[in-house]
């Protein structure tokens, strides 16, 4: 299969949505001529025109609440705010508005809206240009939040979220931009809500999201060096969440590592973790142990930034003092 | 749009509808049978109707906490809305939207937010697939003096602006955000002034002249269907009652809610159509009466329609 990046993939379901259903549109900062800040829309402009790869002010209420408004009456705005860290600015619209009109309403309306961005530390961009806030989405009700790890869940649970008739968050990672991985041409759609084991394993099961999925697959190829066997599940998307092939894992391990780079309060992490236990307990051989991001913002200074952050030796450490009782490879 | 004797004494139900269902939503809310908040429209009921009864069916609009003279403007049922205010199955949201959320997609009432300001860039972009789509309709976003200062406000009407919607931002002035009064809330003498930051067309009317703001209204939704961009139409007017039950009026004075209700919109509308000789006592008091016996008819659905159960319930929220 050809390879392409996280980047193209993105672009590739962008332009096929936009060329197989009309009410598909984009919204965005500098999404235009520009391409975006990152680029992943460098060049559809040229194909659809400005009506409908729309340059917006810096104006992130607005246009969240424009597409909501607009998605309201049947089109299927695909929003791109430029750095995760602006949705904040977006937060009424998206949380107040987007996530609870159907439910507010009775159950009538529709809101197929897409709200695309990238998050993530790694790029020197310091506190206000590196956070990593699926957490927040994840808690309120109303909203789907999806969070591909490879170029081809990018292209595949795009493609679902513009299709479906609810508000999705999608997450992107600054770092997986420019990774190549193999995806399928034309029609490939991941759905939102099923979880993939990107690597098999038999002795301790290591779920991970988005730029942790790499760092783990890395980490679990050392493991195997040393004779642990680590499978590696990525939920893909957190709403809905697969709990199903999680747990399933992990009563077949019977040992849970959690790993995200977003804060370790109310992170995510504690989510799965508390279903695991909650569910798989009797499975379980050792406490289930999580790897998150400290609880600080992102520091700008390069080792900084590095330490504060789930490293992969930081993966492997753990996998060994979950596996071993010791962190050491001895 | 010319208005005719039949259109006029339309205009005046609607307004008293208005005004009989919010007296009797306040009762039932003294009588603890509607539950939670509700901000009554009283004394404004001109802005609603003038509004609405400028526009076409096809046309939206969108809604505010206190909506239901909006509503009731739009072509909302009594029935259906009175349950909805008293939780039940068959209101408009099935109970689950309760006063500040009443929506009526299908007669084109997108939906009353609970917050200030929140319904402008919905507005904006169901203004947006309208022209998307190519469509003659139009969007009119009602919201209150308070909202005219939130930040979306301005996005909204900045990118209203840029891409010329079809939207016409309706600010019901009635002089007071909760308790922050207007004189003091903003720097400007007209709120209309900041029409010109977006370079777009600034109109005040007064707000309890029923017939002015129709026709300030006929204006706006003409530009707007002929691509021409939105407007910002200040309706000056007043609210009778506090901002909501728990409103002890300590920041206005008797002296000016009586000055204000000597300007009752309804009154006024009254006194027009009688000296046109098109409404007389005997006629007015027919219509009182059938608005009277809407309303109890609403009641007593709503008061027989069943309560909700939480069966089905994610179905109301994921689509």
């Amino acid at each position: 299969m050809r390879e392409i990046t996280y980047k193209q993939a993105i672009q590739e379901a962008l332009r096929e949505e936009m060329r197989r259903d009309e009410r598909v549109f984009l919204m965005g900062e500098d999404i235009g001529v520009y391409g975006g800040a990152f680029g992943v829309t460098l060049g559809l402009l040229e194909e659809f025109g400005k009506d409908r790869v729309r340059d917006t002010p810096i104006s992130e209420l607005g246009i969240v609440g424009a597409a909501a408004g607009a998605a309201l009456l049947g089109m299927r705005p695909v929003v791109e705010i430029m750095f995760m860290d602006f949705t904040t600015l977006a937060l009424d619209q998206l949380a107040n508005q987007a996530a609870k009109m159907r439910f507010m309403f009775g159950g009538k309306a529709r809101v197929p809206m897409v709200l695309r961005a990238p998050q993530g530390a790694g790029t020197g961009a310091a506190a206000q240009h590196s956070q990593s806030l699926e957490a927040l989405f994840v808690h309120f009700p109303g909203l789907k939040v999806a969070m591909p790890s490879t170029p081809a869940d990018a292209k595949g649970l795009l493609k679902a979220a513009i299709r479906d008739d609810n508000p999705v968050v999608f997450i992107e990672h600054k770092l997986l931009y420019n990774r190549k991985g193999p995806v399928p041409e034309g029609e490939h759609v991941v759905p939102l809500g099923q979880a993939d084991v990107k690597r098999p394993g038999r002795d301790l099961t290591i779920i991970a999201v988005s730029a942790m999925v790499p760092k783990a697959l890395a980490a679990a190829e050392t493991l195997a060096g040393e004779g642990i066997e680590a499978e590696v599940v990525d939920p893909r998307s957190l709403v809905p969440l697969d709990e199903g092939t999680i747990l399933d894992s992990v009563r077949r391990t019977g040992r849970a590592l959690i790993i995200h780079e977003a804060c370790r309060t109310g992170g995510v992490g504690a989510e799965i973790l508390a279903r695991i236990v909650e569910e798989a307990f009797d499975y379980l051989d050792a406490p289930v142990r999580r790897l998150a991001g400290r609880d600080l913002p992102i520091p700008y200074s390069k080792e900084l930034e590095r330490q504060v952050i789930p490293q992969e030796e930081d993966i492997v450490r753990e996998a060994r003092r979950l596996v071993r009782g010791r962190a050491d490879g001895a | 749009m010319s208005l005719d004797a039949t259109d006029l004494l339309t205009m005046y139900r609607t307004m008293l509808r208005i005004r009989l269902f919010e007296e009797r939503v306040d009762e039932l809310v003294l009588k603890g049978q509607i539950h939670g908040t509700t901000h009554l429209y009283i004394g404004m009921e001109a802005v609603a109707v003038g509004v609405c009864s400028a526009l076409l069916p096809q046309d939206y609009i969108t809604s505010t906490h206190r909506g239901h003279g909006h509503c009731i403007a739009k072509g909302a049922d009594l029935g259906r809305m009175m349950a909805e205010l008293l939780g039940r199955e068959t209101g408009y949201c099935k109970g689950k939207g309760g006063s500040m959320h009443i929506a009526d997609l299908e007669q084109g009432n997108l939906g009353a937010t609970g917050i200030v300001g929140s319904g402008i860039p919905v507005a904006t972009g169901a203004a947006l697939a309208v022209q998307m789509r190519k469509e003659s309709r139009v969007v009119a976003c009602f919201f209150g003096d308070g909202a005219a200062n939130s930040g979306a406000f301005h996005e909204s009407l900045n990118l209203a602006a840029i891409w010329r919607l079809p939207v016409v931002f309706i600010c019901e002035n009635n002089q007071y955000a909760m308790s922050g009064s207007a004189r003091e809330m903003f720097p400007i003498p007209k709120i209309a002034e900041r029409a010109a930051a977006y370079g777009i067309p600034g109109v005040t009317v007064d707000g309890n002249e029923v017939l002015a703001v129709h026709a300030a209204v006929v204006d706006a939704v003409t530009r707007a269907r002929r691509g021409d961009g939105p407007t910002f139409l200040i309706c000056e007017t007043y609210r009778w009652k506090g901002h909501s039950r728990s409103d002890a009026n300590r920041y206005r004075t008797k002296e000016e809610i009586a000055a204000w209700q000597a300007r009752c919109p309804i009154a006024r509308l009254r006194a027009h159509l009688e000296g046109k000789g098109i409404l007389d006592g005997q006629t007015a008091a027919v219509i009182e009466r059938d608005v009277e016996e809407e309303l109890a008819k609403a009641i007593q659905f709503a008061q027989d329609s069943p309560i909700p159960t939480l069966e089905g319930v994610e179905a109301d929220l994921y689509a």
